[in-house]
């Protein structure tokens, strides 16, 4: 009896060794959005209803949870047939480059580039590696943008009629003194998650491509104009104004995002900094939330304010799954019109596709609006050090509190950048 | 060895006992001594957690942590929460175990309310005590419970920013980590405290001895082995604090609220430093074994004493 016993699972731990025979037909795919897996459950009901292709929905978020997730599961070669990479490019690219990405350009230029011509161009951008480009990937699209976002403020009408403003502001004086108004009637100005570093990243680097223009920014990037130059300085001591005119909601520097957006949308803060999925959120939240979307107000009027945007969700296609052209085959689909228009409908973001934009929201409209002012570190050629970025984040971070002057922060980060880039250079 | 003394039965019985020990030593391999030499390998490397090449820096992530005057100061702010745990902490949670160790009435209850802090979720606790301390205002109003009581009780000009300011932030994390932890150290010092056999109180109150007296020469000499057990625990704790810190203030406040393992995530998934981060986690896991042996030998020396 003992000897049958051991032999059944001596079988049993042999024949979990064997490989599982693999099942082609369903397609898995990982993502992070909470809000919308309803809608994609129903996509891939319909699909496989269509096409007999099971696709295989598994959500995990927090979206830091789910990074790590995809980075471990790269580690171990046991990546989804279709994930989101949710990092900088350079981190793209070493998946590329690991060969955890297929290169869909010969997809998206088939029948005279048909698929790639009915998606907004600034959302491929960032999957698309160019020619020469310094991550020495070979050039082309990597990845399938599902919708398209962009990062702006808000504004309450409500709540800036209140303290008398008649418009929202349209320099950075205005907004100061807006701020001002709101703040002698007690309510608070802008409010933003900016307990999450990379949001302070995006507000600074709108004003540093308004205050000196792209070429400058991605000189200091190369280590060409330090960071103590009187325009860095000039970007530093926006937050100080902020400070110091009392635009800022309390506690901004350790709210996330999540609390930023229950600020404004139960009306505690006037402005808002956000991305086009706070319509979502928002609506969610309060219904009656009568707002509006405004670039932030510049501080050089020669020159135009850019915004970080672009493709707001992409997949990628995992380059050694057996049901690579059918993962890439239902990430088609699900950019066409009218899978589009369901996921705008159902979940108040911009659409990828172009086609789609016809039925949604006025509130999105105003996003969709300036899609041609959006730029985006992905498709930068150079970006900045993560080391580097990691200090003048929390530089910034120290002039909101009062610790810190914007010269102090821009020499302390001017020296970890010289650090780094003397460790390059060995 | 002498080779006469060996014998097949003999063998094949070891074989045998050795092989329901093979399981348990496969897993434990797999899972704690072979990540533990993965870590340490990797330590030596450059690598971004990606790539299937890594590069041989020897030393260098060493070097640079010894001079990474942010990791350094991550660790003085674990010492500060460790610190406030051992004292605050300890104390609350033996103070208490000494009340429910007598006859008092509800100490049933008492004990369950005293444990339900440490099995809540450390993120649900962190937004809950965000939600207390939280500073904003609507209609002229605190929402955040802890000023609008403040407002409410007379006190207005206690009312605080109390996670966005330096001057508080950590230390409202080391209240928030002793108020979700001092319920494990009640528990097992009330276990400690029921095992101490009563008739020693009894024979010392013959002997003429007053509550000080039993105090001090009964309950804390049959209590220090416990009592050193809830100290390594909660410096080994209190030092890897962090799921409070990222729930209560994010990545928020500069460096005044970086503690050791935020600074290791912030190298591993921020800055994609794999190499640097595995460095710190060595020298971070060098650190707690020293305190632990330190703690262990106090515990020999106190016990001989």
């Amino acid at each position: 009896m003992k000897k049958a016993v051991g032999f059944a699972l001596c079988l049993m731990l042999l024949g979990g060794c064997g490989q599982r025979k693999e099942d082609l037909n369903t397609v898995t795919l990982w993502h992070w959005m909470t809000d919308r897996q309803k809608a994609f459950e129903e996509l891939a009901r319909r699909y496989e209803e269509t096409t007999g292709i099971k696709v295989k929905i598994d959500l995990y978020a927090p979206s830091d949870a789910y990074t790590q997730r995809v980075v471990a599961s790269a580690q171990s070669h046991v990546l989804p047939d279709i994930y989101g990479i949710l990092d900088k490019k350079e981190i793209f690219a070493s998946f590329i480059e690991s060969g955890f990405v297929a290169d869909l350009t010969e997809v998206f230029h088939k029948d005279d580039a048909a698929w790639e011509k009915s998606l907004f161009a600034k959302a491929l951008d960032v999957n698309r590696f160019s020619e020469g480009n310094i991550y020495k990937v070979k050039p082309g699209i990597y990845g399938v943008p599902i919708d398209v976002t962009n990062i702006q403020m808000l504004y309450n009408k409500k709540l800036l009629a209140k303290a008398g403003i008649k418009n929202p502001p349209r320099t950075f004086q205005e907004l100061l003194d807006a701020g001002q108004a709101l703040k002698r009637v007690g309510i608070a100005g802008l409010v933003s998650g900016w307990g999450e570093i990379w949001m302070i990243d995006c507000f600074a680097s709108n004003y540093a491509f308004n205050i000196m223009g792209e070429e400058k920014v991605m000189a200091t990037y190369r280590g060409e104009v330090p960071y103590t130059d009187p325009d860095w300085i000039k970007v530093f001591n926006i937050f100080r104004e902020l400070r110091d005119k009392g635009v800022l909601a309390e506690g901004i520097v350790t709210k996330p995002n999540k609390y930023a957006e229950q600020d404004f949308a139960l009306e505690r803060a006037a402005f808002a900094f956000n991305g086009s999925w706070c319509v979502n959120v928002y609506g969610d939240m309060n219904q009656k939330l009568e707002y509006g979307a405004m670039l932030p107000p510049p501080v050089n009027p020669n020159r135009p304010m850019r915004i970080w945007g672009g493709a707001g969700s992409s997949f990628v296609v995992n380059n050694a799954s057996p049901r690579k052209d059918k993962a890439v085959a239902f990430l088609k689909w699900l950019t066409e019109k009218d899978q589009q228009a369901f996921l705008a409908g159902e979940t108040k973001n911009l659409p990828s596709n172009r086609e789609a934009l016809a039925s949604i929201p006025a509130i999105l409209s105003q996003f969709a609006g300036v899609m041609d002012q959006t730029t985006h570190p992905t498709v930068w050629p150079y970006n900045e050090d993560a080391v580097v970025t990691e200090k003048f984040d929390k530089g910034i971070q120290s002039i909101i509190i009062g610790e810190k002057t914007p010269e102090e922060v821009a020499r302390e980060v001017q020296e970890v950048k010289e650090r780094e880039l003397k460790k390059t250079k060995q | 060895m002498n080779i006469n003394s060996f014998s097949w039965p003999r063998l094949q019985d070891n074989l045998k006992n050795f092989s329901f020990a093979f399981p348990a030593i496969i897993i434990f391999s797999i899972f704690y001594i072979y990540p533990f030499f993965d870590i340490f390998r990797l330590s030596f490397h450059q690598w971004n957690g990606i790539t299937p090449s890594m590069k041989y820096v020897g030393l260098q992530n060493f070097r640079e942590l010894m001079g990474d005057a942010v990791w350094w100061q991550a660790m003085g702010h674990a010492a500060y929460i460790t610190l406030i745990a051992l004292t605050f902490q300890n104390i609350l949670a033996f103070a208490l175990a000494l009340a429910c160790d007598r006859e008092i009435r509800m100490r049933r209850f008492y004990r369950v309310v005293f444990f339900i802090p440490p099995v809540l979720s450390e993120v649900v606790v962190g937004l809950i005590w965000q939600w207390i301390l939280y500073a904003g205002m609507q209609d002229g109003q605190h929402i955040g419970l802890l000023n609008y009581w403040l407002t409410q009780t007379g006190l207005p000009q206690l009312a605080h920013n109390w996670l966005s300011d330096p001057k508080t932030a950590l230390t409202c994390i080391a209240v928030v980590h002793c108020w979700k932890g001092f319920g494990w150290g009640f528990i097992m010092l009330l276990a400690g405290l029921q095992t101490i056999d009563r008739q020693l109180y009894e024979a010392a109150r013959v002997d003429g001895a007053n509550s000080w007296k039993l105090f001090t020469n009964v309950t804390v000499p049959m209590m220090v082995p416990v009592m050193l057990v809830v100290v390594i625990l909660t410096v080994l704790g209190s030092m890897q604090v962090f799921v409070l810190v990222l729930s209560m203030v994010g990545q928020g406040l500069g460096y005044h609220t970086e503690v050791p393992v935020t600074r290791i995530l912030a190298a591993m998934t921020g800055t994609n430093r794999f190499g640097y981060a595995c460095a710190m986690g060595v020298n971070f896991g060098v650190i707690l074994i020293m305190v632990s042996v330190a703690f262990k030998s106090l515990s020999g020396r106190l016990k001989q004493a």
